[in-house]
């Protein structure tokens, strides 16, 4: 009796799954094999191979990379203050409140701040840096995203280090060692199941930006997010665009396989 | 200070927010004995442990290690080593990292740490245990390799935050021998803290008994166990029967209505007093014989020996034990020895009560 209730409760998270994720990544799947024309074909896959597109590959990884890279570094030692502060449901709360709002909202937000003329600009123009082009940079892609992506990662590492036994640093302590060995030796591999969700929480959604991509840096950045957009919107060659995506969901398993597997443990 | 001593605390106080949780300690700690803090939970111990190891500095007072006022040395910086009341052994790193750990902080070769953690694994039994994990572990095997992890870095002292009180009782009383032996055989200087009387007795060279931040008294187990210093001491030392007495004069106190011989003295003419019997010290008689007749209301067994509760004409209660047993609602009397008579003073300091045992016992009294 207990099994067949079970699975009467399964019905809505099965129709779930099937219609909205398994149906999807199969019609990307299945139009991954079609060229523009329509006809069936491993062209899309043997494109993907050209430079062009490798070369957007590695920007993605590498713009990806960067994000989560300088996020951790941003998200760690705040994770680690909060910790240690006295009213921290407070700063928590207002870290946690940034991210119900609107992503578009936010980036738009930036194109103000960051734009020619914005305060950014008058303010580096005053300190006699001089007028630069801020918005539509690399850099500025880079800056919003760790921006936005911050709580994301600042969460699971506050978690594990609230978890941390403070014992544990109390014992490194009076092991001998220093603050830095302790953080090193201690700390940071106690915490690791933090960082790693926190990386993949960060890297994967990095990995296929595009809108965000598309406001700040213009066309400077070219991602594959970017190219799955263009391909959909604008030269409609819906067959490319599946393939890319389709590359891009491989990368996004090899990622949460490679932090599930806890490769960073030999640090 | 002698040269034996290597921690001294010098009117040590420590406050929390404005609330006093020691007031007033001193002490001084000597290399390469057994020294136990006892006292009920919350009195302050694991305070008095932090002062040492370095977690926490004194509000007032100086703590002194090896001729060196430390207050504000932090623990890294300090030759002492801690075994966690709940081990704190790091999950990532196995056993022999464990172990390893403070000698890979103080930058040693592998070459020269290996052997030195096998030597600490020896010493506590764990011949073989390098590669487990720690989750593989039990209870006991953790207990000690962090007493191994301790001991590999050579401490002049050894610190242990009720570390048996984790396991069971055979297990911890295997623990208790095992301990001592090793302190013998490491010649450091240990201070182990417990709540648990019969560990304190059983293991140290001398105890502190702590109550509300204070040191009650001090001394070796015997003389701790024989002569309590006060109410609290005796009670909080085992077993014991307090009846209110008065002193009639140099070696006579009257109690229960009854004259008896003692062997204290230096008290006031008709002072006041509490007078102290130990239960395994009052012997059964029968009725009508012995010095006190009590009739039994409750009786237990208690595996080695009996448990009785009597009540004497005055309706002071007293509690004995006895291999031998009786019924309840019998009449019996009790006989004791006038040594197995301990007369406390009200509100008598410590240093007063060493002054006064020692005008009359000479230097029999450490
Ligand atoms: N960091 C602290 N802040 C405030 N109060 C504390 C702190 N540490 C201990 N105390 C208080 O000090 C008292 C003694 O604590 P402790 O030394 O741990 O006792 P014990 O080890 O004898 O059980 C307790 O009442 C405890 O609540
Ligand atoms: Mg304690």
């Amino acid at each position: 009796m207990t099994k067949k209730w079970t699975n009467t409760y399964l019905i809505p998270y099965v129709l779930w799954i099937g219609l909205f994720v398994v149906a999807p990544l199969a019609m990307v799947l299945y139009y991954s094999f079609f060229d523009i024309q329509g006809h069936f074909s491993f062209e899309n896959y043997l494109r993907f191979f050209t430079p062009i597109y490798l070369k957007m590959a590695i920007s993605s990884i590498g713009y990806a990379f960067f994000i989560t890279f300088f996020t951790l570094l941003v998200a760690y030692p705040t994770a680690y203050l909060l910790t240690r502060m006295k009213n921290r449901r407070l700063w928590l709360m207002l870290i946690i409140l940034p991210t119900w709002i609107n992503i578009l909202l936010k980036a738009y937000a930036f194109i103000g701040l960051l734009g020619t003329y914005g305060p950014v600009d008058t303010l580096l123009a005053m300190s006699g840096a001089g007028r630069r082009q801020i918005l539509f940079t690399g850099s500025s892609f880079v800056f919003v995203s760790v921006y936005l992506f911050i709580p994301f990662m600042i969460l699971p590492i506050y978690n594990s280090l609230e978890k941390l036994n403070s014992s544990f640093v109390e014992a490194a302590y009076d092991l001998g060692a220093s603050a830095w060995a302790t953080f090193r030796r201690v700390i940071f591999p106690l915490t690791l199941e933090g960082v790693k969700s926190g990386c993949q929480a960060v890297f994967i959604p990095a990995l296929s930006l595009f809108m965000l991509t598309r406001l700040i840096a213009g066309n400077r950045v070219i991602t594959l997010g970017t190219a799955i957009e263009e391909h959909f919107l604008v030269t409609q060659d819906w067959g490319m665009g599946s393939t890319i995506a389709v590359f891009l969901i491989l990368a996004m398993v090899v990622v949460m396989a490679l932090m599930g597997k806890g490769w960073l443990k030999r640090w | 200070m002698t040269k034996k001593t290597i921690i001294q605390f010098d009117h040590v106080a420590k406050r929390f927010d404005g609330e006093i949780i020691l007031k007033d300690i001193s002490f001084a700690i000597e290399r390469g004995k057994f020294y136990t803090l006892l006292g009920p939970s919350g009195c302050g111990k694991t305070t008095i442990l932090r002062l040492i190891a370095g977690f926490l500095e004194p509000s007032e007072g100086t703590i002194t290690f090896d001729g060196r006022m430390v207050n504000k040395i932090p623990p890294n910086k300090r030759q002492v080593n801690t075994v966690f009341q709940d081990y704190a052994l790091f999950p990532h790193l196995n056993v022999f990292e464990n172990v390893a750990f403070g000698l890979r902080i103080n930058k040693l070769t592998n070459k020269e740490i290996e052997p030195r953690v096998k030597q600490a694994l020896h010493f506590v039994n764990l011949d073989g245990y390098q590669n487990r994990e720690i989750a593989e572990l039990s209870g006991g095997q953790k207990q000690r390799v962090a007493i191994a992890r301790a001991i590999v870095n050579q401490p002049q002292v050894l610190l242990l935050d009720e570390p048996l009180s984790a396991l069971d009782l055979k297990l911890r009383t295997a623990m208790q021998v095992e301990l001592r032996q090793l302190q013998r055989r490491l010649g450091i200087t240990f201070i182990f803290v417990t709540h648990d009387q019969e560990e304190a007795l059983a293991m140290s060279d001398e105890i502190f008994v702590l109550n509300q931040g204070k040191i009650e008294q001090s001394g070796s187990p015997r003389s701790i166990y024989d002569e309590p210093i006060n109410r609290f001491v005796a009670d909080f030392i085992g077993e014991s029967n307090i009846i209110p007495g008065t002193m009639l004069k140099d070696r006579v106190v009257s109690f229960a209505g009854k004259t008896f011989d003692c062997v204290d003295q230096g008290f006031d003419e008709r002072e006041a007093v509490e007078i102290v019997i130990r239960p395994e010290d009052l012997e059964i008689k029968p009725h009508g014989e012995g010095l006190l007749q009590v009739r039994i209301e409750s009786q237990l067994f208690r595996g080695v020996h009996y448990e009785m509760i009597g009540k004497d004409e005055d309706g002071n209660s007293w509690m004995i034990h006895s291999t031998k047993s009786a019924r309840i609602g019998e009449e019996i009397g009790l006989f004791f020895e006038p040594e197995a008579i301990h007369v406390m003073r009200h509100g008598e300091t410590e240093e007063a009560f060493d002054r006064r045992l020692e005008s009359y016992e000479g230097a029999g009294h450490d």
